[in-house]
């Protein structure tokens, strides 16, 4: 059982350096909100892993500092696959990397795995396949690549003949659901910002039916298969991101009761849990799905961000003159009285909503509680999973040996 | 005599496809840097009236480039063109391949100027900055400023170089109109009295429509900020979300704004709001809860004594009036 982990791997040297890295740099709190996300593909990974750690620890000699029912790899994963120049680098850059979307025309084309770590309110991984690579020939280890695996990101270049992606993704589907059969796939119908729109609904569904027609002709039928209309130009590509991450996201039935209890309270007209650095919501009301309001929540964040860019300097002169709560607190009025309320909730996330209520926007002290109480129930939504999990694995590790 | 042609107006110029109209439509009428693709090339002489803090009226006279045009403007035009100017602003490509003969054209067009109005100011805009590699720069910049210098004997020229991509533009207008406000000096005094009485580490006055500095104050504590070019990166950020607003509340770029704007973080406090009818004013204050609401409120105190100061040095002194007015208004302030 140990074989299938360590040999073969085509990228020795960047495995082994990020592994120490993130050992090394990966604080308590990472871990624990790390360990909260797991499939079960990643808990059988797991016990490899406490299987094959003494080996490692002894080889690195750092034993003693980390505690031995860490797992090393349990980072959900994104794996960003299609056919060569469909958009997936790009795509990759431009949600985790900030990336100006008109910059990555300079992209090089990709010739190797590239692993990203996103360290934010949870941890995960994204690994940007290069087209070429033939992932399913014998000499590549497909628990390697699929084995932790959070969902398959299937990037379709809609301007282009998509009959061989189609057909790629198929074979791809099969093969590794005989292994992994809970496998999330989902289906980017890129760079649709070039179509026009009864074109674009053409693709799409043309898509949808060859995909679907042909894995129930192979015998699966009601394939866990999600397809998304994307652009890097606009919000789409953020709008469907989101999506995706969601559905990793153990607890995010209790996330959105918590928000739309709050939301329903409080006469916000749409409200979203950013997480900041990649501007993905993690959650949000279950009012449908407003793009003004989206749009305008994440430009809004943009502007704090910046703002605070410039006055967020340290001196040892500037003083604070007096108490204030820590996080950050933010509201706009705009033109047509529209507010927009932004509150930090920790680290990486903020909450913000859209509030065109004009009752509800005279009583901000009310709102401000409100939103505080939510805070107390976010955190104690994600420290309790934690709680049990941990309670969880010390009882598993007294039992194992 | 008639009063309209009293008023003194500002030039645009430079060779054709420089970017004068670019530049204009994006300050004064909220394109963004993507929009003006759609533009054509300027036929003649473009009129417009700009309002700028109200009762400052820029009359700005966008000259279109082209090297006919450029020759009526230096001989048959030349009386109409050049007299009553109060600026001139001239755009250099920083691309142009024939600098010897953009050099040439600048000159006419300097001699021009001094005879017909030898007290105009004089600006030029290094244009299209974002061209040239980053290392580069300031070293081009440098030298072709020096060059201008030296080609425009009688003025003292500002120079700044520029770009629609990112925030210089905003530096380089936002000293322009600097230099145009009537009253400025009685602003200035006023808002580092009222800047002094609230604590604030700096106090922004932003123009309403443009979003560019009209004036800033800050503490010697504010002076530390270790980000120099701070106000043109707010001007920029500001008006992105302004085009953001507008679009997903359906109304024109022009008719979107902000009422009021709060940020609490642990490091400072922020306030932004409507000041005069033609200006933000931007705080930027030490956290601390009763302090920042203090703050807020007496900068709604001040408003008051504020437009009454800015009204007061309404005359047709264009470009600078009398700096006389006293500063009595200041006390108001924080009552």
């Amino acid at each position: 059982m140990r074989e299938p982990f360590r040999p073969n791997m085509p990228w020795p040297a960047v495995e082994r350096s990020w592994l120490i890295e993130s050992d090394v740099e990966q604080p308590i709190v990472g871990d624990r909100q790390s360990s909260l996300f797991k499939s079960e593909a990643q808990l059988s990974l797991e016990q490899h892993l406490q299987g094959n750690h003494q080996v490692g620890t002894s080889a690195h000699a750092r034993s003693s500092l980390v505690p031995d029912t860490q797992p090393r790899d349990a980072k959900p994963r994104l794996l960003l696959m299609g056919l060569r120049r469909s958009g997936k680098s790009s795509i990759a850059s431009v949600v985790f990397h900030k990336m100006p979307p008109n910059e990555t025309l300079f992209l090089e084309s990709t010739t190797r795995i590239q692993k990203d770590s996103i360290h934010s309110f949870m941890d995960f991984q994204v690994w940007d396949f290069p087209g070429q690579l033939e992932y399913l020939e014998p000499s590549f280890d497909l628990e390697d690549i699929f084995g932790s695996l959070g969902a398959l990101v299937w990037v379709i270049d809609a301007q282009d003949d998509y009959l061989d992606s189609v057909a790629r993704l198929n074979r791809t589907i099969l093969t590794v659901q005989q292994y992994y059969p809970g496998i999330n796939v989902e289906v980017f119908i890129h760079k649709v910002d070039g179509l026009s729109d009864e074109y674009r609904q053409d693709t799409f569904q043309d898509i949808v039916q060859r995909i679907s027609d042909e894995l129930s002709d192979a015998g699966y039928e009601n394939a866990p298969v999600h397809y998304y209309l994307t652009s890097i130009y606009d919000y789409s590509v953020f709008e469907a991101f989101s999506k995706v991450i969601q559905k990793l996201i153990p607890n995010l039935s209790t996330l959105e009761n918590l928000i739309t209890t709050l939301s329903n309270n409080c006469g916000f007209e749409k409200t979203y849990l950013f997480d900041v650095l990649s501007k993905i919501y993690i959650a949000s009301d279950t009012r449908p799905v407003d793009m003004a309001c989206y749009e305008m929540c994440s430009d809004y964040i943009d502007v704090i961000v910046d703002i605070s860019e410039l006055y967020s300097w340290d001196h040892p002169l500037r003083k604070a003159k007096g108490e204030q709560v820590q996080e950050a607190e933010s509201h706009v009025i705009l033109h047509d009285e529209t507010m927009i309320h932004l509150m930090e909730m920790n680290k990486y996330l903020c909450l913000v909503s859209v509030i065109r209520n004009p009752e509800a926007k005279e009583k901000k002290g009310l709102i401000d509680m409100n939103c505080r109480t939510f805070q107390d129930a976010l955190n104690e939504v994600f420290s309790r999973s934690w709680e049990q999990e941990q309670e969880e694995q010390a009882a598993r590790d007294h039992g194992g040996p | 005599m008639d009063a309209r042609k009293k008023k003194r107006k500002v030039l645009l110029m430079g060779k054709s496809g420089s970017g004068k109209s670019s530049m204009r439509s994006i300050i004064f009428s909220n394109y963004v840097a993507k929009d003006v693709r759609r533009l054509g090339a300027t036929i003649d002489v473009e009129h417009s009236h700009v309002k700028f803090m109200g009762n400052l009226t820029l009359n700005l006279w966008d000259c279109g480039g082209q090297d006919a045009f450029m020759e009526t403007y230096l001989a048959s035009q030349r009386g109409n063109i050049f007299s009553d100017v109060a600026v001139l602003i001239y755009v250099f490509d920083i691309e142009s391949r024939e600098v010897d003969r953009d050099m040439d054209t600048y000159n006419a067009i300097i001699d021009a100027l001094r005879e017909f109005s030898p007290n105009a100011y004089v600006f030029c805009l290094v244009h299209k900055m974002d061209l040239i590699q980053g290392e580069h720069r300031q070293r081009i910049y440098e030298e072709r400023s020096a060059l201008i210098r030296s080609r425009s004997e009688g003025f003292r020229v500002d120079t700044f170089g520029s770009s629609i991509w990112d925030q210089s533009l905003y530096k380089a207008w936002a000293g322009i109109v600097h230099k145009l406000i009537p009253n400025l000096t009685v602003i200035e005094r006023f808002l580092s009295a009222f800047a002094k009485k609230i604590d604030a580490e700096e106090v922004i006055l932003f123009e309403r429509s443009t979003f560019l500095t009209v004036t800033s104050v800050s503490s010697d504590i504010g002076d530390l900020n270790p980000i120099f070019d701070r106000h043109e990166r707010l001007s920029n950020i500001m008006k992105a979300f302004k085009h953001c607003a507008a679009r997903n509340t359906s109304t024109t770029p022009a008719s979107a704004g902000f009422v009021v704007m709060h940020t609490k973080t642990p490091q400072f406090n922020i306030f932004l709001g409507r000041f005069t009818d033609n200006t933000y004013i931007f705080l930027v204050v030490p956290p601390g809860e009763a302090a920042y609401n203090c703050a807020v409120l007496n900068t709604m105190l001040a408003r008051e004594g504020f437009s009454k100061a800015a009204a007061s040095g309404r005359t047709d002194g264009f470009p600078l009036p009398p700096p006389e007015t006293p500063d009595d208004h200041a006390t108001n302030g924080s009552a």
